[in-house]
């Protein structure tokens, strides 16, 4: 069922124990979000070939992250949720974004493809508040009336560990829904009104497939690669969008880096007409001054090299390389911030 | 001994002083031997203390912040940094009542079938087998019942109890909800299947120490098997098939990771046992990793201290009972 995470894993499983048994090249050390833990050991092990230094990467969640970079035993931290400005100023560490994914809601209706159901940002408020109960509500109903929506129940699935995934989805209908921000609010765990929780994406993937009538949320990778039944969203422009790389592409073009300091904006709900609303960046944080000046420097390389040459294997495995003004932006920010 | 010692030859002497010594050698091997194991068994209880106060020093934010309310309180909200440890610790509690509610028949069954019924070439295999179970990893059994156990519950059980159970009155409530296949009659059932092989070893290996001559002669005097049984083996050998069931309740207790996939991890605090709920050691686990704030880690691990005093008492409550038990059982 996870056969293509779990080949990724594996992958860098392999890549780390080969590296381990080779020769000590520069070790660049980082930690953090497991959202970018397949695509940087795809990275890590290209750019092992390429020049013979290595990434040391432990997925320990961005919470685990931002603490390891701040306690300085990692070059480089890696979050799903940005630090503001004040933080970052204060802990004298720079951030920038590495790669855009993105949160897509999947359901499980009977009779219903992937793609066919449609919600706006209000509704999925309610739902997974549990102001909307059930499937053939009128509200529901009313934005499609193409589909034939069952008379059941809705369960509301969310993720149970604390999660970059789950910032995104409720920082995204915290900025749709009033009702939600007030009640429920932002964060990496939040205290959900209703419904059951599972753990990872996975565990969100395996509860969706299994409940009848549920609706749960998870990366856009997950619900490719699982065949699940993601749904169109209403983006800020007012179009229904299905979630595709185009559409996490367009929403991280049209979000508006430029007036970013420290690049401290979360994409949720971007302008533009194919945005998708819930997209999501990931983000790395290094010391502006850091005492290991060859470690840093070693961690920027690679992420340029990332840039450059990790866009296609990102596709692949369903990330979204950044845009190409925003790697514009990211390298004059190292030049301007970063003193090495 | 001096006034001796002329007449006595050089050759005894010598034997005598070897002697003395090897007495001085053993009483000081003995000596050793009773330092080592006690230092053993100390080692246990300060490794015990050590983490119970570690825990409670971990905790000290969250319990000086909420005070006792953070026993009764069913709130768990990360945004606005409200803990109440309600709702995982009476998840702990009923996930493992209903896995000894299930565990303790069945293993005793196991274990009797094992021991007094079972054809000999059969108590070999069923006995590997059940070994085995004993050593697969949390995580599989959490496995196989997210994607074994939980649809099979939600097809056929839950409609099955919500209809036919859930209508009568007082069991009522504690079988209503939807058909979600996951909550904490599955957790429980799960964990029940998890601590069997445990508890069904321990009873066997204390029934085979049961002495035979017992047994034959409650059978010589005409007492059927279920008599020698309920008359011989189970009195025989009661505080150890305590300890057997003890050593159960504590795993389900603790268990992680099993029950983190099949009870839903919802801080809701529901009568229905179709519903999700939380427990103590899957909190832990679950959100212990993204935990981004000073109180909200000192909360889980505070709940670790729970679990420590939660498992203390109701192993110390289940002590008492026995005790009451073969109080009665003089007095008989």
């Amino acid at each position: 069922m996870f056969n293509s995470i779990k080949s990724r894993f594996v992958a860098a499983g392999l890549a780390s124990v080969i590296g381990a048994a080779s020769a000590h090249a520069a070790d660049i050390t980082g930690a953090g979000a497991t959202f970018i833990y397949p695509i940087l050991s795809k990275w890590s092990d290209s750019y092992n070939n390429a020049t013979g230094n290595r990434i040391n990467y432990q997925s320990i969640g961005s919470g685990g992250g931002i603490a390891q970079v701040k306690a300085g035993t990692v070059v480089f931290g890696s979050s799903d949720k940005p630090l503001d400005p004040k933080e970052l100023d204060d802990a004298g560490l720079a951030q920038f974004p590495s790669v855009i994914g993105g949160v897509v809601p999947v359901v499980n209706i009977e009779g219903i493809d992937a793609g066919k159901v449609r919600f706006t940002g209000p509704l999925l408020a309610d739902i997974f508040q549990g102001k909307v109960t059930r499937w053939n509500d009128p509200a529901i109903a009313q934005i499609n009336p193409d589909a034939r929506l069952p008379d059941g129940a809705i369960t509301v699935v969310h993720r149970s560990d604390g999660s970059g995934t789950t910032f995104n989805f409720v920082n995204y209908l915290s900025k749709v829904s009033p009702e939600w921000k007030s009640k429920v609010g932002e964060g990496t765990a939040v205290s959900w009104p209703v419904g059951v929780g599972g753990k990872g994406n996975e565990g969100v993937a395996a509860y969706v497939k299994q409940i009848k009538g549920s609706i749960g949320y998870v990366e856009l990778a997950y619900a490719l690669q699982n065949r699940m039944t993601y749904a169109a969203v209403q983006n800020a422009a007012g179009q229904f969008v299905q979630p595709s790389l185009t559409s996490f592409q367009a929403a991280a073009a049209g979000a508006d880096w430029k007036n970013a300091k420290d690049f401290f904006l979360v994409i949720t709900n971007a302008p533009g007409e194919n945005a998708w609303p819930i997209a999501a960046t990931n983000f790395i944080l290094v010391y502006k001054q850091p005492k290991d000046g060859a470690g840093t420097k070693a961690a920027l390389d690679f992420f340029k090299w990332a840039y450059e040459n990790g866009g296609k294997q990102a596709e692949e495995l369903d990330y979204v390389p950044l845009p190409k003004g925003l790697v514009e932006q990211v390298e004059a920010y190292w030049q301007a911030q970063i003193k090495l | 001994m001096a006034a001796n010692s002329s007449v006595i030859t050089p050759a005894i002497t010598a034997a005598i002083v070897d002697a003395d010594r090897r007495s001085a050698r053993d009483a000081r091997a003995d000596r050793a031997f009773r330092w080592i194991v006690t230092a053993a068994g100390i080692f246990v209880l300060l490794a015990l203390a050590c983490a119970a106060l570690s825990m409670l020093r971990g905790g000290r934010e969250a319990f000086s912040t909420f005070g006792l309310g953070f026993l009764f309180s069913t709130e768990w909200d990360a945004v606005n940094h409200h803990f109440g440890a309600l709702v995982p610790i009476y998840g702990t509690l009923v996930t493992a009542l209903i896995a000894m509610i299930i565990a303790v028949p069945v293993s005793l069954g196991i274990a009797l079938f094992l021991t007094e019924v079972a054809p000999d070439w059969m108590r070999g295999p069923v006995g590997a087998a059940i070994e085995l179970l004993a050593g697969i990893p949390s995580i599989i059994y959490g496995m196989w019942g997210l994607f074994v156990f939980v649809p099979l519950m939600g097809e056929y059980v839950s409609p099955w109890l919500d209809a036919h159970v859930g209508a009568l009155p007082l069991v009522g409530p504690l079988f209503t909800g939807p058909p979600l296949g996951i909550g904490m009659l599955t957790a429980g059932i799960v964990l029940a299947i998890m601590v069997i092989p445990f508890i069904s070893s321990v009873m066997r290996e204390v029934f085979l120490t049961v002495p035979t001559r017992l047994k034959e002669s409650a059978y010589a005097l005409g007492s059927t098997t279920t008599e020698v049984v309920w008359d011989i083996v189970l009195p025989y050998t009661r505080s150890a098939v305590i300890g057997g069931i003890f050593l159960g309740l504590g795993r389900a207790l603790g268990e992680t990771m099993a029950v983190t996939f099949v009870l839903g991890n919802a801080h809701q605090l529901t009568a229905s046992l179709l519903m999700p709920g939380n427990s103590i050691a899957a909190t832990i686990a679950n959100e212990f990793t993204e935990a981004d704030s000073d109180i909200y880690r000192s909360s889980l691990i505070a709940l670790g201290f729970l679990l420590f005093v939660v498992t203390f008492i109701v192993l110390a409550a289940a002590k008492l009972m026995l005790r009451r038990l073969s109080r009665q059982e003089g007095a008989k």
